[in-house]
């Protein structure tokens, strides 16, 4: 469960200091599916990246699972990112030149407590999980096509098995029909594998695919309701079956 | 993170830019060999150096007449050696009234035609006593050395040195010396004066100028009579009984001297001393300077490669800024980061160190092979090179790897 309250985040000081967030309240329950929309320059990014973990409001609180995470240091904040979130990015970050299986693993070399076949095992299942079949496995990162590196890096969130997945517009960098593919493959995952996932995005259309919109504008929440047009995207099973 | 992920992982990254690695292992590689090779050929050079010096004898003192000066003070110098200020009677004071003496030669030398069947060499000619054999360390390969029955009968009896030997009498591949059989027995001519050969002395090696085995030695007083003619002595060599009592047997030398020639100033002894410890440990001061400025113009091109390893690690940093921003967001702390980084450097620096000193060695081996100049490979030198090349590593690598880990996340996945 993610309980943030009365979150605000100042850059800078004195007469060059800017309020990115002016006080941002609210609670995502386990199993929920969140949109976090607002233009740019709204403070999204900002709440995407306390909530992520890479940086820490300057005052308010934000416990996560039941443990405050506002106030730690650099190193603890990794640890909190290694263990409950997962990561996908619009650039996908994937590393070059490395298989597919251990672009996966990545997560889990830094927890030296999981023995290699588990981490393969996991792995794996993650893939699975992501819509990726065994195939590809062995790939390359360079070898694969936009919708599947992204597919890639989902299953990299997966792989930790974190409280949250936090998607930072995934679907910035992929054409229309392969972002139908990836939110379709969020979907499932929320509904099948009870997936936590708070998605960013800028666009009201990827939005839709939520279940719950939270709006932020100039630093401020600004909506917060239940989806009732709710989009259904394209499963990735069955696209998966067509060359993407 | 486990050591054996970290291992593969530098694997990949390292093999990622296989040309760019491998020039900046180039870099380690050339400063590590050439360190020490340059080590090794200064070793080379001083136990070749120290060595011939010992050949000259064990606990040796030489006594040499000194510049005679005339009255008066400020009388114009001959130089050194060139007096005859030493007379046998020295010898025998010195023998006879100097503790700790084991044994004792004088030595007349010059420089003579000395000639045998049509072929002829200019040597010098060293009058001595039997005991200059031990006292120089001279051992025989034919016949005997000169007795002290055969110069106090003036006998003209000769022992040549291999050089001389061969230089008059030929060589033969067939024999274990090279030298053809019979040259004992055979006469030479010094001076017009018929000389019968009685013994070659063994090869001491060496070369230049007073090469040891260009040398022919006669019965002193035979050479005092035919050829200089008068009963000075060139030099007085004396064999100590031990290294600790060198020190004493020279001061008494010294005391010895001057109050048999009536000189109380001794600094206007008409004679000099040296030392054959002196003579080493000033020889040794020589060499190890040679080795240390050699090792220092190496350590040179070792601190450039280092400077190579720390341009191609700060590159790395700003090309993989975006991974190193993800794998912060994964969860890697600073320290797996900074150690990511750091085993790259070290595993580049090692990997250089590795086929330097392999390089190295075979450098040392190959030049002191080929005869160029004496090497003697120090397997110190071996394992310092290697440790300096892990702490190169640690050193310049410690900056790219702070970079590293120091980034904020946010920042790092952003750049582009």
């Amino acid at each position: 469960m993610i309980e943030v309250k009365n979150i605000i985040k100042t850059y800078g000081s004195g007469d060059a200091a800017f309020q990115a967030l002016k006080g941002v309240t609210f609670t995502i329950q386990d199993g929920e599916f969140v949109a976090i929309m607002g233009p740019s320059g709204s403070g999204k990014s900002t709440l995407m990246h306390i909530l992520g973990c890479l940086d820490t409001a300057t005052s308010g609180s934000y416990v996560l699972d039941g443990k405050d995470v506002s106030r730690l240091s650099d190193d603890d904040l990794a640890t909190i990112r290694g263990q409950r979130i997962g990561f996908v990015f619009q650039s996908f970050n994937l590393l070059p030149r490395t298989s597919v299986l251990r672009n996966v693993m990545l997560p889990l070399v830094y927890d030296a407590a999981i023995p290699l076949e588990e981490r393969h095992a996991r792995s794996s299942a993650a893939l699975r999980a992501a819509g990726l079949s065994d195939e590809f496995f062995g790939h390359l990162s360079n070898q694969l096509s936009g919708g599947q590196i992204q597919r890639v890096a989902i299953a990299r969130a997966l792989v930790n098995d974190p409280t949250m997945i936090l998607a930072d517009e995934p679907t910035g960098n992929l054409d229309t029909m392969t972002g139908e593919i990836v939110l379709g493959t969020f979907q499932r995952l929320n509904e099948e594998h009870k997936r936590t996932i708070v998605l960013i995005t800028h666009e009201p259309d990827v939005a839709e695919h939520a279940e719950r919109i939270i709006t932020v504008r100039d630093g401020l929440i600004t909506s917060d309701s239940k989806n009732h047009k709710r989009r259904r995207a394209l499963l990735a099973e069955a696209s998966a079956r067509q060359p993407v | 993170m486990k050591t054996k992920d970290l291992l593969e992982e530098t694997v990949t990254a390292l093999s990622a830019n296989k040309a760019r690695s491998s020039l900046t292992v180039l870099g380690i590689v050339i400063g590590i060999s050439s360190v020490i090779a340059m080590i090794s050929v200064g070793q080379g050079a001083s136990s070749g150096i120290q060595s011939s010096i010992q050949s000259l004898g064990s606990n040796l003192i030489m006594v040499t007449p000194g510049a005679a000066r005339g009255p008066g003070g400020f009388g114009v110098s001959a130089g050194r050696g060139s007096a005859s200020t030493l007379v046998q009677a020295d010898a025998t004071a010195i023998a006879s009234s100097v503790q700790n003496v084991t044994a004792l030669s004088s030595e007349v030398s010059s420089r003579q035609q000395v000639t045998a069947k049509g072929t002829n060499t200019n040597v010098s000619v060293d009058g001595v006593n039997a005991a200059y054999a031990q006292v120089r360390n001279v051992q025989m390969d034919q016949g005997s050395f000169v007795t002290d029955q055969q110069s106090q009968s003036l006998q003209k009896v000769a022992v040549l040195g291999p050089t001389v030997a061969s230089d008059l009498f030929g060589t033969d591949s067939t024999t274990a010396d090279g030298l053809p059989a019979g040259i004992v027995g055979q006469a030479i001519r010094i001076k017009s004066m018929q000389f019968i050969v009685i013994g070659i002395t063994q090869s001491k090696g060496g070369s230049g100028p007073g090469n040891q085995d260009d040398m022919v030695y006669i019965p002193l007083e035979t050479a005092q009579l035919f050829l200089t003619g008068n009963n000075s002595v060139t030099t007085i060599d004396i064999q100590a009984a031990s290294a600790n009592a060198m020190t004493q047997v020279q001061n008494d030398i010294t005391t010895l001297l001057l109050q048999r020639h009536n000189i109380s100033d001794p600094t206007k002894a008409d004679f000099s001393t040296l030392n054959q410890n002196d003579l080493l440990s000033t020889v040794s001061n020589v060499t190890q300077t040679l080795t240390i400025l050699l090792a220092s113009i190496a350590g040179i091109s070792l601190l450039v490669g280092g400077i190579g390893i720390m341009n191609m690690m700060l590159t790395t940093v700003t090309e993989r800024t975006r991974e190193i921003g993800l794998r912060k967001a994964i969860g890697a702390k600073r320290g797996d980061i900074s150690t990511q980084f750091l085993a790259e450097a070290v595993m580049l620096t090692l990997l250089g160190g590795a086929i330097g000193v392999l390089l190295g060695v075979g450098i040392s081996y190959v030049v002191g092979a080929l005869g160029l100049i004496a090497t003697m490979i120090s397997w110190n030198s071996v394992v310092l090179a290697f440790g300096v090349s892990a702490a190169i590593g640690i050193a310049f690598g410690y900056y790219p790897a702070r970079r590293a880990a120091h980034m904020n996340p946010i920042d790092a996945l952003r750049y582009e």
